[in-house]
């Protein structure tokens, strides 16, 4: 497996007049990956996706897909073996869903046999030969998802593949991409947040005004942050008493004891508080949640660029 | 290649299942019978056969009528795609844009030819049934010069549609630029030749002049070659009084309506290439 990575991003850069939209970023994903891209709005997501795709050139840097240059003519082959689902797709309402799947399938060349299969992934046989004029909302965000699976792609990239989905579809396309990954195919994915994702994605790369500000595992992040771990402890007024004097400074006492401590000394502080051996009555440790990690990212990288 | 037939037969299907061949057919036809059962009421029982009638009527129809539904049929292909959000989808598999473009041409022409091909072959066929010297083999001859020239009016307007959708960022803006653009080539740019004669007052400006201005309007190259189709069409038209020396042959005709279809479909590729999307 330490072959060419499927994506690889060396300094890119691409500029819309005044406007640096992405700005020297460093990526790479490997197959049998699932990586999330996460950022607001216009934090160069979208942009770094179609650079990926062939779609606008760099300013600067260099691109590399499947060990090939995404604009170069010999990319046309490596196309087949992407699997791409736009942001907002609307179809074309007069056709039926196995219709569109197969002119895309058409396109790619590749067999139009397997249609059933791809149908049932998502949940949408029993429609597939109804118009996409009678499809919802999620509906057609699925068949989207399915015109992405199109030839067992090695190469999957998704543009905010859960909007519109309900809890269940969502946790659908999870099991989707999980299996894709397993099944040795890279994955790309973009989302608004940090919370959309769980932690059913193997690393992130949060973007912030065209930056790369973080990239790595979810609890990876939350570490390097130096977010502190939240501790209360219920006890008995004396037991308060003295857990505020033993932790003194880093207590607050109202009516519970909080106490917050890097993640990494969360171990050897919940020994210390044991060694006391007083009566408590609870203890919650709440680690910093993803919200709080993207807030963080985000904010760092933007204070520093004012 | 196989790309180009794939995005072929889906604009052709869609062409079908939207109703707007059946519609603009039964307009086409509708208006050419109603054109032919008139026009020829006039004529009473002249040589003048009632083919050649319907010719020029049907010419003077398709000036109108053909440019505008093409660029119907055109502006809405790459600003529409790219406003529904299938145009990166698409340009993401296999195609080239220069495909793209291509496939839709095709596609478009070929719901276009049929069309004009039935519309206006309905009309022929019961102009020739109701006449009593029937089928004269001249005008026959006229009459598929009518449909060829048609379509090939009906290709370039759709080229120059493809070159304002690619071209516009808003679908809006493509519909109105392409109103414009029929106004100007069916109407204004005629009514400026006229001004331009009436202000003369036929002196300083000759015939050379007009008649290579005239050449510049694919619809005028269109009429002149329709017109002047047959003796009997020329004679209808008023083109009889032309001198031989200011005829243009029909083949420069049809070489100046091909190049009114290649100039355009090199700029709409052109300018998609250029597109951001």
């Amino acid at each position: 497996m330490n072959s060419v990575p499927n994506i690889m991003l060396a300094t890119v850069t691409k500029k819309y007049g005044a406007l640096t939209a992405v700005d020297g970023v460093d990526l790479a994903v490997q197959a049998g990956e699932c990586l999330a891209l996460v950022g607001h709005n216009g934090a160069g997501k979208s942009t770094l996706i179609k650079m990926v795709l062939g779609l606008i050139a760099p300013d600067g840097g260099q691109v590399r897909v499947m060990g090939q240059d995404p604009l170069s003519p010999g990319f046309k082959e490596v196309r087949r073996t992407i699997g791409f689902l736009p942001e907002q797709v609307l179809f074309q309402n007069n056709m039926t869903g196995r219709e569109t799947l197969e002119f895309y399938a058409r396109l790619k060349g590749v067999s139009r046999k397997d249609q059933n299969d791809l149908f049932r992934r998502v949940d949408l046989l029993a429609a597939a030969e109804n118009r996409i004029s009678t499809y919802s909302k999620g509906m057609r965000q699925r068949l989207g998802l399915a015109q992405a699976l199109i030839g067992t792609p090695a190469l999957l990239i998704l543009d905010e593949p859960t909007s519109g989905l309900d809890p269940a579809s969502r946790r659908n396309v999870y099991g989707i991409l999980n299996e894709m990954k397993l099944a040795g195919c890279a994955v790309l994915i973009s989302s608004h947040a940090l919370t959309e994702l769980d932690d059913r994605i193997d690393r992130v790369a949060i973007l912030n005004r065209g930056r790369l500000a973080a990239l790595g595992t979810i609890p990876d992040l939350r570490r390097n942050m130096g977010l502190p771990t939240e501790i209360r402890i219920q006890a008995p007024a004396e037991s308060l008493q003295l857990v505020a004097q033993h932790f003194k400074g880093k207590c607050r006492l109202n009516g519970v004891a909080q106490l917050d401590c890097a993640t990494h000394e969360k171990l050897a502080f919940l020994k210390d508080l044991m060694a006391l051996d007083i009566p408590l009555d609870n203890i919650e440790v709440r680690d910093p949640s993803l919200e709080q990690v993207f807030l963080a990212y985000s904010g760092q990288e933007g204070q520093g660029d004012e | 290649m196989s790309e180009i037939w794939t995005l072929v037969t889906k604009e052709a299907r869609d062409g079908f299942r939207n109703r707007w061949v059946i519609m603009i057919t039964l307009i086409m036809a509708g208006l050419a019978l109603g054109l032919s059962l008139l026009g020829s009421t006039p004529t009473g029982t002249t040589s003048v056969s009632p083919l050649a009638v319907t010719v020029v009527s049907l010419s003077s129809l398709s000036i109108f009528f053909i440019p505008l539904i093409a660029l119907l049929l055109a502006y809405d292909s790459v600003v529409g795609e790219a406003e529904r959000g299938t145009l990166t989808l698409l340009l993401t598999h296999p195609v080239s844009r220069v495909q793209v473009i291509l496939g839709k041409f095709i596609g478009h022409l070929f719901l276009l030819a049929i069309a004009i091909v039935v519309g206006y072959g309905i009309a022929g066929l019961a102009i020739a049934f109701s006449a009593e010297d029937g089928f004269a083999a001249r005008e026959w001859q006229s009459f598929l010069k009518l449909l060829l020239s048609s379509i090939l009016l009906g290709a370039v307007f759709l080229g120059i549609g493809y070159v304002i959708s690619a071209g516009a960022r808003e679908r809006a803006t493509a519909a109105a630029i392409s109103i414009g653009v029929w106004l100007l080539f069916v109407l204004l740019y005629d009514m400026g030749l006229l001004a331009l004669l009436a202000s003369d007052g036929g002196m300083a400006i000759n015939g050379d002049v007009v008649k290579w201005l005239m050449l510049f309007n694919p619809a005028d190259s269109y009429r002149m070659y329709n017109l002047t189709s047959s003796n009997d069409t020329a004679l209808l038209s008023g083109m009889a009084g032309l001198s031989a020396e200011h005829r243009v042959s029909d083949i420069s005709l049809i070489l100046i309506l091909l190049a009114w279809v290649a100039a355009p479909l090199i700029a709409a590729c052109a300018i998609f290439n250029r597109r951001q999307v």
